[in-house]
C-alpha cells in the first residue's frame, strides 16, 4: 500500500495527458511578458519572429503596435502583415485585427500584440484574448504580449501600488494556458533611462506618465511581482513535469480551497486573492455562493453574477446552493468537496445590523465549527468602505420616491377620515386605526416608506388627536407614554410585517422556479419526439422567461440544419446562422448581452448535452438576465439539452434496431425465395433432361410432362405472389369496386382450384336471399384463392373445406373453414405476417399468401381474422363494408 | 389441315420459337416480326388470317400497333402479353382485340382461342340458327332450345344469349354487353348484368354453380362457350 502512495494520482496523470493531447491539436501560445510598458516586449517578439522566419517558419503579423518607436518599426520590415480591418465606430474609423483574414491565410505562426486589448464594439469578440483563443482553436500558433497589470488576479495589487486602475484585464486562465512565457526584464534604471530618452512615449506624454506610474518604487514592486509570477509558473511546470515522469518529489496534492462568493465588490477581490493562493499552492479552487433570505438589489445581483463569472474565469468550480444558516451550509459543502482551506473576508459578508440580529458572529462560528478545515481570513481592503457606504443605501431603504409619497398620503387620508369621528370615539382608538394603516402599508412597501409612515402617523396622531389638538405639545404623561409606545409599536409591526412579506416573496419565487422546472421536466418526459420536445421547451421558455425562443438543431456533422421548421422569430440571416454555428462549435454563448458579437439582435446559447451538442437556442431578449435568472436559464437549458440528447440516442438505437430487423427480413426473403425458385427449376431441368436423353414409354413421359407443368405453375404462383406483395407494399392496389354475385365469385375460386380441391369436399354456403354486393372481383378471388389453397395444403384429403357467405347489417361476411391442423395458439397473431410460415415447413411456399389476402381485404376497408375451430381446423372470417342490391327481374 | 397464316409480333425469341413449333404442328403457316413497325409491314404484305400481338415491343407500344392495325385490318387479333392488369385487358379489348392471354399461358388454351377467333371471323354464313353443344338458338324466330326443349326466356335474356352466341369464344367486356343490350346509359349498371347472367345460367347450364357455357372472366366480362 505504501508504494501506492508514492504513485502520482492517476486522475491527475490522465488530466495532464489529456491536456497535452488537447494542446497538440491546438495552436501553441507564447506570451512575451513584462512588468510595464517600455520593457521591450514587442521588440523581442519581433526579433524572435525574424529568427523563426530565417528558419523557414511561415510567420505573419496579425496586429503589432509599434508606438512609432523607430527600432520596432525597423523590425517590421520583411514580415508579412495581414491588413487590419477598418471598422466604423460611431463615425470614427477604427482599425482592428482581421480575424477572418488570418484564419483564411492560415499561417503557422501569427504575431498579435497587446493581449489585453478591448475590441471595438461590433467586432466578433469583446476582447482580443478571445480572438487569440479562436486562432489557437484553429490550430494557429500565436505570439502575443502582455503586462503584469493586465492580469485579472494582479489587477488590484497593481492598483494599490501605482494608484492606477487598469480597465483592460485578461483572465489568469489565458496566462496559465500559455505554452511558453518569456519574461522581458530590464532593471528599473534602464527603463527610466529609456523613458527619459523618449523611447517609450512621445516626449510630451512622458513626464506625466513618469510621475504617475513610472516611479522607481512602483517599477521595482511591479518587477518583483512579475519575477515571482514567472517563477511560480516555472515551479508549477516543474511539478507537472515531475508528475508526468513519475519523479518523486515533495509536490503538494489534494489541496482544495473554497472561497465564499457574495454580492459585494470586496468579494471579487477575495476571489482574486484566493486564485493567487491556489495558484501558488497548486490547489483546486471551489467558489461557493449561498443564497439566503436576503433580497438583493439589482446592483448587487449584477455584482454577484460578475463575481461568479470571475470565479469561473479563474477556472474555479462554482457551486451555488441555498441555505439559511451560512455557516453550516458552507461547512457541509466544504466537507463534501474535501475542502482543506476556506477563505473568507475579515468582516464577513454581513452588515452590522444582521450580525446584531444573528447572535453568533459568522467568523467566530465558522472558526469554532470548522474542525480540521483551515480558515483564511482576508482583509478585504480599501474597497470595503465604499461598499459599506453603498450598503447604507441598500435595497430596503432605497424604495422609490413614489412609494414614500404614497405612504405619507395614505396616512394623511386616514387622518382626514378619522377627524370627524374622533370626537365620538376618543383619540386613543384613533391610534389603532393609524396602526392598522401602517400595517397595511408594510405589506405593500419596503422598509423605508414604512418607517416614514410610522413616524408620520405618530406625529399626526399627536398633532391632530392628542389633546391639546393641533399642537405638538403633549400635556398628560400617559399620553406621552402612549405616543412613544405608538411610535415603537408602529415601527416594530411595520418592520416585522415587511420582513415576513419579503420572506414570503422569496419563498414564492423559489417555489415558482421549482414549479417551472418541474413543469418543464414532466412535459419533456412526455414528449415523444424531437419536434414535441422543442414545442414544449419553447412554450415553457416563453412562459417563464417571457422571450420567444428558436431552436437550431445540428445534423450530426456539427453543422446546424439550415432548414429548421421552427425558424421563428424571424428568419435568420446568413450572418446570424454563422454566429449560431460559432456558438455550436465553441459551446459558448454569444450575441446580445454577451461578450462575443454583442451587436446582434439575438442571444445565442449552446445546448450542451452530456456527450453531444444538440444545437443552439436563439432568443431575442429585451434586457440582460440578472444573475439569478441566468442561473435558472442555464438549468433550463441543461434540462432541455439532456432530453434532446437522450432522444437522439434513443432514436439512433431504434434506427439501428430497425436496420437490424430489415436486414433479418432481407435474409429470410433471400433464403426462402432462392429455395422456392430452385425447387421448381430443378424439377423442370431434370424432367426435360430425362425426356431429351431417353425414350421412355408414354406413361412415364406423360408423368414427366405433368411434373414440368406443375413446377411451372408453382413458379408462376411465386412470381404472382411477389408481384402482388410489391403492389401492396407500394400502395398501388386500388380496388375497382363493382357489383358482384358472391355465387359467381365462389364458383370462380372453385374452378381455378379444381385440381387442388379434388381430394376434398368443397361446401359452398350462400343463402338464396343473398344480395349483390360491391367489391373488386379479381382481388377478392385472389384473396379467397389463397385461403382455399392454404386449406388444401394443410388438410387431410377427404375432409371438408367450406366457403360461407352472408350479409350482416352493412357488412359482407365471408368465411373460409377447413379441418386441417389449425394454428398453434401462440402463433395466431402472426399468421398474416409476411414470410410467416406455419411450423411445418415441408409444404413449401414463401409465406406470402395470407399477408396478400389480408392486404387485399384491407384494400376493401375490410378486416380479416383467424381462429381455431372447436373440432380442429382453422376459420378465417372476412368482414367488408358494402352496399347491396336486391334487384330482381 | 388448314392454310391460315398467323403473324406473330413479339420480340422474345423464346416465345416466338415456342409459338412457331406449337402452331406449325397444328398446321398453321407462321410469319414472324420482332418490332411493331415490322409487324405492321408484315401484316400489310402477308395479309394473315390472325395476328398474335405482344404489348411490350421495343420500338412502339403494342396498343398503338393494335390501333393502327384496326384502321384497316379486320381479321382477329389476339393479345399475348405479360401485362395482366384488368385495365390493360379491358382497354385492349375495347380497342378491338378479339382476345387476350397473359404470359405464362397454356398452349392448349392458346390454340383453342385461335380456333375460336378464326371461326368467329368466318361465321358470316347466313344460317340464323346457332348450335352449341345441346343448345340451339334461332335468331330469326327468337327461339332457344336446350336438349330439344324450348327455353322460357325473357326478351332481355334472349338478347343476352344471342349476343353471346354471336360472339362465341370471345371475351365480351361488361361495358360492351351493357351497351349492346341496355344501351349507352346503362354501361355502369353492372348489377343488371349480374342478375341476368345468373338467371340465364340457371336456364342454359347443366350445373349453374359450375358454368361451362357462360364463363366469368374475373373483373373483365364474360366468355361464351370455348
Amino acid at each position: 500500500m505504501s508504494t501506492n502512495d508514492k504513485r502520482p494520482d492517476p486522475d491527475k496523470l490522465l488530466a495532464s495527458i489529456i491536456r497535452e493531447e488537447e494542446a497538440n491539436k491546438r495552436g501553441k501560445l507564447k506570451i512575451f511578458f513584462g512588468m510595464s510598458p517600455g520593457v521591450g516586449k514587442t521588440y523581442t517578439m519581433l526579433q524572435t519572429a525574424h529568427q523563426d522566419l530565417s528558419k523557414g517558419v511561415d510567420v505573419v503579423i496579425g496586429y503589432v503596435e509599434s508606438h512609432n518607436r523607430p527600432e520596432t518599426n525597423a523590425l517590421l520590415e520583411g514580415l508579412e502583415i495581414i491588413p487590419r480591418k477598418r471598422l466604423d465606430y460611431r463615425g470614427t474609423p477604427l482599425e482592428e485585427m482581421d480575424l477572418d483574414a488570418i484564419i483564411l491565410r492560415y499561417p503557422y505562426l501569427i504575431l498579435v500584440d497587446e493581449l489585453a486589448h478591448t475590441n471595438v464594439e461590433g467586432s466578433r469578440h469583446a476582447k482580443r484574448y478571445q480572438d487569440i483563443q479562436e486562432l489557437l482553436d484553429n490550430g494557429i500558433n500565436v505570439y502575443t504580449t502582455v503586462n503584469i497589470q493586465h492580469l485579472e488576479s494582479r489587477n488590484d495589487t497593481v492598483a494599490q501600488i501605482t494608484g492606477v486602475t487598469m480597465k483592460e484585464t485578461i483572465p489568469d486562465e489565458i496566462f496559465e494556458m500559455a505554452d511558453d512565457v518569456e519574461l522581458i526584464d530590464v532593471t528599473p534604471n534602464v527603463l527610466l533611462d529609456r523613458l527619459a530618452e523618449g523611447k517609450v512615449y512621445a516626449p510630451a506624454q512622458s513626464k506625466e506618465a513618469v510621475q504617475n506610474f513610472f516611479r522607481k518604487g512602483n517599477i521595482t514592486a511591479l518587477r518583483e511581482m512579475s519575477l515571482r509570477l514567472v517563477a511560480d509558473r516555472v515551479d508549477k511546470q516543474l511539478r507537472s513535469y515531475m508528475q508526468q515522469k513519475q519523479i518523486q518529489g515533495p509536490w503538494k496534492s489534494g489541496l482544495h480551497l473554497l472561497v465564499l462568493v457574495g454580492p459585494s465588490k470586496s468579494s471579487a477581490k477575495l476571489i482574486r486573492w484566493a486564485k493567487n493562493l491556489s495558484y501558488t499552492m497548486g490547489a483546486n479552487l471551489v467558489a461557493l455562493h449561498v443564497e439566503n433570505t436576503q433580497v438583493l438589489s439589482e446592483e448587487q445581483q449584477e455584482q454577484l453574477s460578475k463575481n461568479i463569472d470571475l470565479a469561473r474565469q479563474f477556472g474555479a468550480e462554482v457551486i451555488i446552493t441555498s441555505g439559511n444558516d451560512l455557516v453550516s451550509t458552507t461547512l457541509d459543502i466544504a466537507r463534501k468537496e474535501n475542502i482543506t482551506h476556506i477563505i473568507i473576508g475579515k468582516s464577513g459578508k454581513q452588515s452590522f445590523l444582521s450580525s446584531l440580529l444573528t447572535r453568533d458572529n459568522f467568523v467566530n462560528r465558522l472558526l469554532k465549527e470548522s474542525g480540521e478545515i483551515d480558515i483564511y481570513i482576508i482583509e478585504p481592503g480599501f474597497e470595503t468602505k465604499q461598499y459599506k457606504k453603498k450598503l447604507s443605501a441598500s435595497p430596503d431603504f432605497s424604495s422609490s420616491f413614489k412609494s414614500y409619497l404614497l405612504a405619507i398620503l395614505a396616512v394623511l387620508i386616514a387622518v382626514i377620515l378619522c377627524l370627524p369621528v374622533s370626537a365620538e370615539t376618543g383619540y386613543q382608538s384613533i391610534s389603532f386605526i393609524l396602526l392598522f394603516v401602517v400595517l397595511i402599508l408594510s405589506m405593500l412597501f419596503r422598509l423605508g416608506p414604512i418607517m416614514l409612515a410610522s413616524a408620520v402617523s405618530a406625529v399626526a396622531w399627536n398633532f391632530f388627536f392628542i389633546p391639546p389638538q393641533y399642537t405638538v405639545k403633549i400635556t398628560k404623561p400617559e399620553d406621552l407614554l402612549a405616543f412613544c409606545m405608538f411610535f415603537i409599536v408602529a415601527l416594530v409591526t411595520g418592520t416585522l410585517t415587511s420582513k415576513v412579506r419579503k420572506q414570503e416573496l422569496l419563498t414564492r419565487k423559489r417555489e415558482e422556479k421549482t414549479n417551472a422546472l418541474f413543469h418543464l421536466t414532466s412535459q419533456l418526459a412526455s414528449a415523444e419526439n424531437t419536434k414535441k420536445i422543442i414545442e414544449v421547451a419553447k412554450e415553457d421558455i416563453n412562459k417563464y422567461f417571457s422571450v420567444e425562443a428558436c431552436f437550431l438543431l445540428q445534423d450530426g456533422d456539427g453543422k446546424l440544419k439550415k432548414k429548421q421548421n421552427n425558424a421563428k422569430p424571424g428568419n435568420f440571416t446568413e450572418s446570424e446562422y454563422s454566429i449560431a454555428q460559432w456558438v455550436l462549435k465553441h459551446s459558448k454563448k454569444a450575441g446580445k448581452f454577451t461578450d462575443t458579437l454583442s451587436l446582434s439582435d439575438y442571444s445565442f446559447y449552446p445546448l450542451k448535452g452530456i456527450k453531444t451538442k444538440p444545437g443552439v437556442v436563439v432568443i431575442k431578449p429585451n434586457k440582460k438576465f440578472n444573475g439569478e435568472t441566468e442561473l435558472f436559464w442555464d438549468t433550463f437549458l441543461t434540462q432541455i439539452s439532456n432530453t434532446l440528447e437522450h432522444h437522439h440516442f434513443a432514436q439512433q438505437a431504434k434506427k439501428a434496431n430497425l436496420l437490424d430487423e430489415s436486414d433479418k427480413l432481407y435474409k429470410t426473403l433471400f433464403n426462402s425465395i432462392s429455395h422456392e425458385l430452385r425447387i421448381p427449376i430443378a424439377t423442370i431441368m431434370g424432367a426435360s433432361d430425362t425426356l431429351l436423353a431417353e425414350t421412355y414409354p408414354e406413361k412415364v413421359r406423360n408423368e414427366l410432362y405433368t411434373e414440368i407443368l406443375t413446377a411451372s405453375g408453382r413458379l408462376n404462383r411465386l412470381v404472382e405472389n411477389l408481384l402482388n406483395i410489391s403492389r401492396l407494399e407500394t400502395g398501388k392496389i386500388a380496388p375497382h369496386i363493382d357489383w358482384c354475385d358472391i355465387n359467381d365469385l365462389f364458383n370462380k375460386v372453385a374452378d381455378n382450384l379444381q385440381e387442388d380441391l379434388k381430394p376434398y369436399h368443397l361446401d359452398m354456403v350462400v343463402p338464396s336471399s343473398m344480395p349483390l354486393v360491391k367489391l373488386d372481383f379479381g382481388l377478392m378471388e385472389q384473396a379467397l384463392h389463397n385461403l382455399a389453397y392454404n386449406s388444401c395444403k394443410y388438410s387431410k384429403s377427404g375432409t371438408t373445406i367450406r366457403l360461407k357467405s352472408f350479409y350482416d347489417n352493412g357488412y359482407l361476411i365471408i368465411q373460409e373453414m377447413d379441418r386441417g391442423q389449425g394454428f398453434p395458439a401462440d402463433t395466431l397473431p402472426f399468421v398474416f405476417n409476411k414470410f410467416y410460415r406455419a411450423g411445418n415447413q415441408s409444404t413449401g411456399g414463401l409465406g406470402l399468401g395470407l399477408s396478400i389476402t389480408k392486404g387485399f381485404v384491407e384494400a376493401h376497408k375490410g378486416t380479416i381474422s383467424v381462429e381455431n375451430r372447436q373440432h380442429g381446423g382453422a376459420r378465417f372470417t372476412i368482414k367488408i363494408p358494402t352496399e347491396v342490391s336486391y334487384i330482381n327481374i | 389441315m388448314n392454310d391460315d397464316t398467323i403473324l406473330i409480333i413479339d420480340d422474345e425469341t423464346q416465345i416466338r420459337k415456342l409459338l412457331e413449333i406449337t402452331l406449325s404442328a397444328s398446321g398453321y403457316k407462321i410469319v414472324e416480326a420482332t418490332t411493331g413497325k415490322e409487324g405492321l409491314l408484315m401484316a400489310a404484305s402477308h395479309q394473315p388470317s390472325l395476328i398474335i400481338l405482344d404489348l411490350g415491343l421495343p420500338d412502339m407500344d403494342g396498343m398503338n400497333v393494335l390501333k393502327n392495325l384496326r384502321e384497316w385490318f379486320h381479321k382477329p387479333v389476339i393479345i399475348l402479353s405479360v401485362r395482366s392488369s384488368e385495365e390493360d385487358i379491358v382497354h385492349s379489348l375495347d380497342k378491338g382485340a378479339n382476345d387476350y392471354l397473359t404470359k405464362p399461358f397454356r398452349t392448349g388454351e392458346l390454340l383453342a382461342r385461335i380456333r375460336a377467333s378464326l371461326r368467329l371471323g368466318q361465321t358470316t354464313n347466313d344460317n340464323p340458327v346457332f348450335e352449341i353443344g345441346d343448345l340451339s338458338v334461332d335468331m330469326i324466330n327468337h327461339i332457344a332450345k336446350r336438349k330439344k326443349e324450348l327455353l322460357d326466356l325473357t326478351p332481355t335474356e334472349f338478347s343476352l344469349l344471342s349476343l353471346f352466341v354471336k360472339n362465341q369464344g370471345r371475351v365480351l367486356t361488361h361495358q360492351y354487353i351493357l351497351k349492346e343490350i341496355w344501351g349507352y346509359g346503362y354501361v355502369e349498371q353492372t348489377q343488371y348484368l349480374r342478375v341476368f347472367v345468373a338467371q340465364l345460367r340457371k336456364k342454359i347450364e347443366d350445373n349453374p354453380t359450375k358454368p361451362v357455357l357462360l364463363v366469368t372472366e374475373s373483373g373483365i366480362g364474360y366468355r361464351f362457350g370455348v
